[in-house]
Parts: C-alpha cells; sequence; structure tokens
C-alpha cells in the first residue's frame, strides 16, 4: 500500500511498528502536494520547512517512547481560519493577507501535543462565508473528483486536500454546514461536534453562537480518533463545554441492532436532487439491514431555518468582524484622511463582496428599530426550531437526511445568486442552530461521477450515536475512494 | 421585492458597519439586502408569542475564573504584525486637532 493511501489511523500504526519513518509519510504527502497543487489549490500557504523540521522532532519523540498516541507523526492540514503561531493565517481574506499569529488555537495545539506534522493552511470561503471556497480572496480550490466543479465550502481547501490525498486528515470549521457539504461534495468524512466540545480559542469568528471545529477525513475510524484529541474543555473558551464521554472511538461498534433512525420526510421534498436521494434513501436501507429501526417523520419548520441562520449569522458577523480596523494587524489602506476614514477605507479594500454584504446585512438587522423584528425574532425562531429537535431527539437516536440538494455544482455557476446559493445549505444550518453535531459520509455517486454524501445528526454530545452508526454503514458498504490517475 | 430599501439607509448602515462602498456596491447593497429581508420576512408566518429568544442552547452562564496572567510579554512578535509602530506602540492616524 502507498504511503498517500493510508488513513491516518493506519499511518500512525505504521510509523509506531517502524515501516514509515515521519519524515518519509511527510516528504510524499509534500511531494503530492508538489505535483496536484497546481490543478486542485488546496492551500493558500505550505509551509515545507516547518513541516520537515518538525518530522525529525516528532520521530524523535516517538523512538524516545515520548509520544505514543494514535495519530503521532501523522501529517495534517489546518483550515486558514485556525490561528497558528509564527505561519501566516489569512482567513482567505485580504484583510489578514500578512496576519502572523502569535499563539496558535487550541484545537491546533491538542493535535501538535498528540505528535501532528502541521502541512500548511487550507483555502476557504472569505472569513468561511460561502458555500463553494470561490470568495477565497486567493483563488478558488477545484474538486478533486472533477476540477471543473467546486469542493464546496467554506472548509473546501480542507475536504479537497484530503480527498487529493495533499494531507491524511485536515480540521475545518462549520458554522451552517462548512464542514459536512465540503465533506459530501469530495467523498470524505467530515464530523461538525456539539458546539462547545472542540475549543474556538484562537478560532477567527464568524457567527460565534455557530462555529464549531471538527475534522475532515478518510473514514469514520480516523474521525472518532482526531475527536478524542481535539475535544477538551477550555477555560480560554467560556462556551467550551465540560464533557467526560469523549472517549469516541469506544464507538467505533459494527452494531445497530434496535437504534432508532428518523429519516425527516420534510428532507426529501422539492430540491432534492433524485439521484441523491436515492442514494440516502438506500444508505437507511443498509442501516435498517443491519438491524437499525427506520422510520419516516415530520421535523417540520425547516424552511425556516435558512432565513434564522443568515439574521443571526450575519448579525455575529458585523460585530465579530469590527476588529479589522487597520490599527493591529492586518490591511491598512495607503491613503486616507483621519482615522475614521481610514477604517473605511481599509475594511472596504480589504473585504470582499459576500464579507460585506453580510457586515451590512448583520449591521441592519441589530440597528436600533429593527433589532426586535429581526434579531430577536431569529432567536424566538431558533427556540422553535431547538425544540423541534427535542422532540424527534425523543423517538430517535439518529437521524438521516442529505447533506446538500445537489452534489458539486460547476465552478462560477453559485455566487451570482446568493439566496440560490444560501438555499443548499438548508439541511445542514438547522443542526448548528440547534447545536447539534453532525456528520457527513460518502453513500455513492451520481451519474457524473461526483460524490454524494448523507448526513446523520445526533442530539446534543450523542456523537456516539452518529459514529456508531456511521462505523455500521461504512463497513456494509466497502471501500469508498476517487480513482487515481497515478 | 417588498422590502425597498433607500439611500438613506444604506447610508447609515455603511456608517454602522465602518464600511465605504462605491456607487455601484451601493446600489447592489441595495438590492441583495432587499431581496435578503423579503427572505427573512418569512420568519413573520410563525407565531412566536410567548417564546423566548433563545442566544445559547445549553443553559449557561457567565464562565468567571481568577484574574492571573499567564502569557508572557510578546509585544515585539505582536507589533510585528502592526501596520504601522513606533516606540514599541500602535501608530494611528491624528484623532483630533
Amino acid at each position: 500500500m502507498s504511503i498517500l493511501d493510508m488513513t491516518a489511523v493506519e499511518l500512525a500504526a505504521a510509523i509506531k511498528n517502524k515501516e514509515v519513518t515521519v519524515k518519509e509519510a511527510t516528504e510524499a504527502v509534500l511531494d503530492q502536494i508538489e505535483k496536484s497543487e497546481s490543478t486542485y489549490h488546496c492551500y493558500v500557504t505550505v509551509d515545507k520547512e516547518g513541516a520537515l523540521r518538525k518530522a525529525e522532532e516528532v520521530q524523535k519523540k516517538i523512538d524516545a517512547g515520548e509520544l505514543t498516541g494514535p495519530l503521532a507523526g501523522v501529517p495534517v492540514a489546518i483550515k486558514d481560519n485556525m490561528c497558528t503561531e509564527g505561519l501566516l493565517t489569512t482567513c482567505s481574506s485580504r484583510i489578514l493577507g500578512n496576519f502572523v499569529p502569535t499563539f496558535s488555537a487550541e484545537a491546533v495545539i491538542n493535535l501538535e501535543k498528540a505528535g501532528a506534522v502541521i502541512l500548511g493552511k487550507t483555502n476557504m470561503d472569505e472569513f468561511a462565508m460561502g458555500s463553494t471556497t470561490e470568495t477565497s480572496a486567493f483563488g478558488e480550490t477545484k474538486n478533486p473528483w472533477n476540477p471543473e466543479h467546486v469542493p464546496g465550502g467554506s472548509s473546501g481547501g480542507s475536504a479537497a486536500a484530503v480527498a487529493a490525498r495533499e494531507c491524511f486528515y485536515a480540521l475545518g470549521s462549520d458554522t451552517g454546514g462548512s464542514i459536512r457539504q465540503p465533506a459530501s461534495f469530495c467523498g470524505v468524512v467530515g464530523l461538525k461536534p456539539t458546539y462547545g466540545t472542540v475549543s474556538r480559542y484562537g478560532l477567527i469568528a464568524y457567527g460565534s453562537s455557530l462555529d464549531q471545529i471538527g475534522p475532515l477525513c478518510k473514514d469514520v475510524t480516523d474521525c472518532a480518533t482526531i475527536m478524542e484529541v481535539i475535544a477538551s474543555h477550555d477555560l480560554k473558551d467560556s462556551t467550551s463545554v465540560e464533557r467526560d464521554d469523549t472517549d469516541f472511538t469506544s464507538a467505533l461498534v459494527d452494531d445497530v441492532k434496535g437504534m432508532k433512525i428518523g429519516i425527516p420526510r420534510d428532507y426529501f421534498g422539492e430540491g432534492l436532487d433524485p439521484e441523491v436521494k436515492a442514494a440516502v434513501l438506500k444508505a437507511a436501507e443498509v442501516l435498517k439491514e443491519k438491524g437499525a429501526i427506520v422510520e419516516e417523520f415530520d421535523l417540520s419548520l425547516v424552511e425556516y431555518a435558512i432565513p434564522t441562520y443568515y439574521t443571526i449569522a450575519a448579525a455575529e458577523a458585523s460585530s465579530n468582524l469590527e476588529r479589522f480596523d487597520g490599527i493591529k494587524y492586518g490591511y491598512r489602506t495607503e491613503e486616507y484622511n483621519g482615522l475614521h476614514n481610514m477604517y473605511k477605507k481599509s475594511r472596504s479594500e480589504g473585504f470582499g463582496p459576500e464579507v460585506k454584504r453580510r457586515i451590512m446585512l448583520g449591521s441592519f438587522v441589530l440597528s436600533s428599530g429593527y433589532y426586535d423584528a429581526y434579531y430577536l425574532k431569529a432567536l424566538r425562531v431558533k427556540a422553535l426550531i431547538k425544540k423541534a429537535f427535542d422532540e424527534a431527539f425523543a423517538k430517535y437516536d439518529v437521524i438521516l437526511g442529505p447533506v446538500a440538494p445537489t452534489t458539486a455544482p460547476k465552478l462560477g455557476e453559485s455566487l451570482s445568486d446568493p439566496i440560490k446559493m444560501y438555499l443548499g445549505d438548508i439541511y445542514t444550518i438547522s443542526i448548528n442552530l440547534a447545536g447539534l453535531p453532525g456528520l457527513s459520509m460518502p453513500c455513492g455517486t451520481d451519474s457524473k461521477g461526483l460524490p454524494i454524501g448523507v448526513q446523520l445528526i445526533g442530539d446534543c454530545f450523542k456523537e456516539k450515536n452518529l459514529i456508531r452508526a456511521a462505523f455500521t454503514y461504512e463497513k456494509a458498504r466497502g471501500a469508498f475512494g476517487r480513482k487515481e490517475e497515478n | 421585492m417588498v422590502n425597498i430599501i433607500s439611500d438613506e439607509t444604506i447610508e447609515y448602515v455603511g456608517i454602522l458597519a465602518k464600511l465605504e462602498l462605491s456607487d455601484e456596491e451601493k446600489e447592489q447593497a441595495k438590492k441583495d439586502m432587499g431581496s435578503m429581508l423579503d427572505y427573512i420576512d418569512k420568519l413573520g408566518e410563525l407565531d412566536t408569542t410567548g417564546v423566548e429568544p433563545m442566544s445559547h442552547v445549553f443553559p449557561v452562564h457567565n464562565v468567571f475564573r481568577e484574574d492571573v496572567v499567564t502569557n508572557t510579554d510578546d509585544r515585539e512578535n505582536i507589533l510585528k504584525n502592526a501596520p504601522e509602530e513606533k516606540d514599541g506602540m500602535f501608530v494611528v492616524p491624528r484623532t483630533f486637532e
């Protein structure tokens, strides 16, 4: 087996058994980046020297028996909205085009403690606002299954890097589907954990009440293993939750007998591509054959999730992005007339159109006279959406549905009509509003040869149900991957 | 479009958002915001009387910790990111005459 075909857990085991060195693995993946990056453009920054230096350090610690974990020595890619000490962190925005953090995100520190080798920073929609990675200020990423198509977004670079074997796994972030949707479009596994499970410290905020960091990886075993490493209670993130059930790998069990799985009818209505629908329902059938109790139900309120989300996310974004003012870091305009003009010009030149659109909308819905009608209304509907999920989870262990209404669209087709693009988030977005965990994994390909994803949604803190169902399905489904040309 | 955004509104929101939009961007912003608000108005179909706004999904409260300094002085590196610095400080444009 080629090194690049290994999963993260397989590679770490091979390193432990001295079949592969950390340096060999790092060089292999750097070679792959060199070969295919000009086609896919998964990365904003590749830190070749840093990775090779780290590989040697990690190898020494493994040899000395100081690093024994299941990810020790495995090269990883980090989405470019997570701070990495000494390594450029741009959020794919011109306004942070030269920003070098003086500290690392807690999730990144957790990975490094586990012996990760950081390869670089992956491309994304600017400030994670977008569903295609086309709003990046540094060029679009292409889908490794077909470079004429988008990889999804906003964690498109991370998903594409895993699919193109330009890393062994990656971190992404998910505010409205930004891990699960690109995972689906690129045929990899992605998990958005329960809100508060992974520290947001060092994650450049978009919608703070919705943002969560999670893994993008090759299979469910990697997913559970990475989660076990990155989940932590962090005093530096006041919304971090203390959990004593983060032994996610204990849920890698090939058995769903008696598990109750609900299929929301309202996730299979108008707008869903028939090929996606068929593949997702087939995955449900597989779990039924394995002993799960599968039934349909009405979730309700599905069509209200998108307007609720865009109100709340835009409001939080307008507030969070106020810090980019051209003073302490980032871009400052060349010519200006006084302080306020400097703020305005720096921001106007530094932010791209989608970011400005959301800042404007957010500023409006928070403004005096509109705050109650828009922002508080959205928070009230959020409470109703949460209640609808509470009722569903009183009956079911897992909710199963599609990740996105279609497979990956072609490049250049999405940005012209924002609302149409936002509609693509319909199945992922309410999960963030309700703080729930959601897992995306491949369940087939369409007639164009593009991957289709199935989404498993759990109640808060019930990632283990998702992992068990996903692991069981994966065993029944068998291997899933892109045919490599080389 | 039901929500017609006036020039004054765009001007005002631009001030709140600290964004200086070109005339072309302003026209686009009027269109975009109008159609987004039309879409968001859908929430008006739901009766939310008596429903408390939910800002956080879990019943969490303020989190307190002791005010203890744990980081070290990193001024030099922090200032490296500043567009302009002088004598270990950030330089800002003159704010009053």
